[in-house]
């Protein structure tokens, strides 16, 4: 049993946090992911950037260009993942566009995800037939989850289908948008979250996109496993101290 | 047909659509109605009448006399710059206009580069009467001024796309964000052969009509639908795809296609994309792109605006790389000489992006008395600073 169906088989109200690798330095990544398990973090997304983020929103895609253009690449990123699992217990997932994934060569990424000790994948334009027909094999080899991502306008039967392909969590979008809007849970959100709730998947379900403070960590929570914070995240270390900025950071939502 | 689009929405290797969930919706919803809306009968109709009276199609074939004596072959001009907004970008526009009315859109987004494709879209919005903005690249609004106001003029939102490289590939981010944001009341009209299955097809079923057309006419004027050379550019390559369109099958017609190899194919300032490109994923299609080991994509530069795209649409990379076409590039210096010949030897200005491809002639070899088809896609008065600039005018 891989690390992620531990982690949601012994804990609810789930805290997982999103980074960009190599940001804001690049030899940062590794220290990030072991702060973030001191001060609580249950679970860590760690973003490996691309050149055309098309999925998320200016602060994100800032990011990724700062850490580019800092020299990150997939290698140096699992060259740097290497102690990974000597200091991080926590499930950690890799989170990217597919271009590079294919570059570097999807048999050897899962390898490499393997071999650090990545526990599973989010990979937002991989569409599912190709992960299906071409990937799904590799990521099962090598006791990789992918995960999925589902919007408010996903179909009721394609949901189902994700179900069963995804053997880690669902990603629940709070809205169709780009990375770092603001949540809003109107009746609509709610009505959302509650209709998923009752489809009774069989894999746990995460809540993602514009939870930025306690009040929606909270709320998402009530509907899914736990919540995903990324945007939020990456805007409060972007300069001053690393140790002050996690864990100021991360204390918002152990209170 | 074996150079169309399978029914998995595939090129050969080519194609497919990598696009995150919150785009599916959208564009399975396409998928499943694009043909249905384009096959029927009073689509059909309207679509045509509008390319008839509104665009003033049928465009001419015209046989350019002093070109074919400097060259020694019969060169006839595709005369898409005669278009209604000056290019072949309005043939899209029209026919996904009427598409986005179909499936009760109320807001139509587009990218554009050299702007020809944002005033189409703007263009048609103002005939439909439906809501438009224009994603464009922040060093595109600055080069090509003239169709920024344009598209202001015609009521259009113009949006400065200012990541990356401010080009048009940042624009086709943005407009793509934009739909993300706006998943349900709005229509993205792409503006080439790129994009998500089905856009490749859908823009190149409309853009048939550049081919469709030539081969009429040169029976007509030469008692045989087949030319031995039809030439086209290509930036993601919705002309060059209209121009090949109906002659893909037609083997013995050869197909060129002419990419911007900028300040040279090895001077770190190109983007001629088959030359430098590997296979990858952009923009939601597997094609072939400029990008770096790590499958970063690679700023391109042309002098032309509307070739400064680092990938190409997937059934170019498929006739590419099974080699049913030849695709070939031009730098800037040579698409703005032979732009100003063209001028000089025909009174016709043609955009810098048609001259790539009319600049290509002086690279071919004729025996005498071939029939050659060139794309002229547009006009060049958007590229008059251009030209007045580069020739001290």
């Amino acid at each position: 049993m891989n690390r992620i169906k531990q982690l949601f088989a012994s804990k609810k109200n789930i805290l997982s946090i999103y980074y960009t690798a190599g940001y804001p330095n690049t030899g940062d990544t590794l220290k990030i992911a072991e702060l973030l398990e001191k001060s609580g973090a249950d679970m860590l997304e760690i973003g490996f950037p691309y050149s055309d983020p098309v999925a998320d929103g200016p602060v994100i895609q800032a990011s990724s260009k700062q850490s580019l253009d800092q020299g990150m690449t997939l290698n140096l990123l699992f060259e740097q993942l290497k102690d990974l699992r000597k200091t991080v217990t926590i499930p950690v997932l890799l989170m990217g566009y597919v271009n590079p994934v294919l570059q570097f060569g999807v048999e050897k990424f899962c390898e490499a995800c393997a071999e650090v000790g990545v526990d599973g994948c989010i990979v937002p334009d991989l569409p599912m037939v190709e992960y299906e027909e071409f990937y799904k094999d590799c990521f099962e080899k090598h006791n990789l989850s992918n995960v999925f991502l589902i919007t408010p306008q996903t179909a009721e039967e394609r949901i189902h289908k994700i179900d069963g392909l995804t053997n880690g969590f669902i990603y629940l979008l709070s809205s169709s948008a780009t990375t770092g809007k603001n949540l809003e849970v109107g009746n609509t959100t709610e009505a959302y979250f509650s209709r998923i709730k009752n489809l009774n998947l069989k894999n746990p379900t995460m809540i993602g996109f514009g939870i930025s403070d306690k009040q929606t960590f909270d709320k998402a929570c009530s509907y899914a496993n736990g919540a995903i914070i990324g945007t939020a995240f990456v805007k409060a270390i972007a300069d001053g101290n690393l140790e002050e900025s996690v864990s100021t950071f991360m204390k918002k939502f152990k209170s | 047909m074996k150079y169309k689009v399978n029914e998995k929405g595939y090129y050969g290797d080519f194609g497919g659509a990598y696009i995150p969930e919150m785009l599916y919706p959208n564009v399975e919803e396409l998928r499943q109605n694009y043909l249905k809306i384009i096959d029927d009968a009073g689509f059909q109709k309207e679509f045509h009448q509008l390319l008839k009276d509104y665009v003033g199609r049928p465009s001419p074939l015209y046989l350019a006399k002093r070109y074919s004596e400097r060259f020694g072959a019969n060169i006839f001009l595709k005369r898409e710059d005669l278009n209604h907004t000056g290019a072949h970008k309005i043939n899209n526009t029209i026919g996904q206009i009427l598409l986005a009315e179909k499936l009760g859109k109320k807001r139509i987004i587009a990218e554009t580069g050299a702007g020809q494709h944002g005033v189409a879209t703007a263009t048609v919005c103002a005939l439909r009467n439906l809501e438009c903005v224009i994603y464009m690249g922040e060093v595109d609004i600055e080069r090509q001024a003239p169709n920024v106001a344009r598209m202001k003029m015609l009521g259009a939102k113009v949006v400065p796309a200012s990541s990356g490289s401010k080009t048009l590939k940042d624009a086709t981010n943005e407009a793509m964000r934009d739909w993300i944001n706006n998943p349900v009341d709005t229509h993205y009209i792409i503006g080439s052969v790129v994009g998500p299955h089905p856009y490749p097809d859908m823009v190149a079923i409309f853009q048939s009509i550049i081919s469709e057309e030539t081969k009429k006419q040169l029976l007509e004027q030469t008692g045989s639908d087949q030319p031995d050379y039809v030439l086209a550019c290509v930036g993601g390559g919705s002309n060059a795809m209209g121009m090949f369109y109906h002659f893909m099958d037609d083997e013995n017609v050869k197909l060129i296609a002419v990419e911007a190899a900028g300040k040279g194919v090895s001077s770190g300032f190109s983007a001629a994309t088959t030359y430098l490109g590997k296979e990858g994923v952009l923009h939601g299609s597997r094609s072939i792109l400029m990008q770096t080991p790590d499958g970063q994509v690679v700023e391109p530069h042309s002098v032309s605006a509307g070739l400064d795209y680092p990938g190409i649409g997937p059934q170019h990379a498929h006739l590419f790389k099974t080699g049913r076409g030849q695709y070939v590039s031009i730098t800037d210096e040579e698409s703005l000489d032979a732009g100003l010949l063209c001028t000089q030897l025909e009174g016709i200005i043609p955009a810098i992006e048609s001259a790539h491809a009319l600049a290509y002639l002086e690279k071919m070899e004729f025996k005498g008395g071939e029939n050659v088809v060139v794309c002229l896609s547009g006009r060049g008065d958007k590229d008059l600073d251009t030209y007045i600039k580069y020739f001290n005018l």
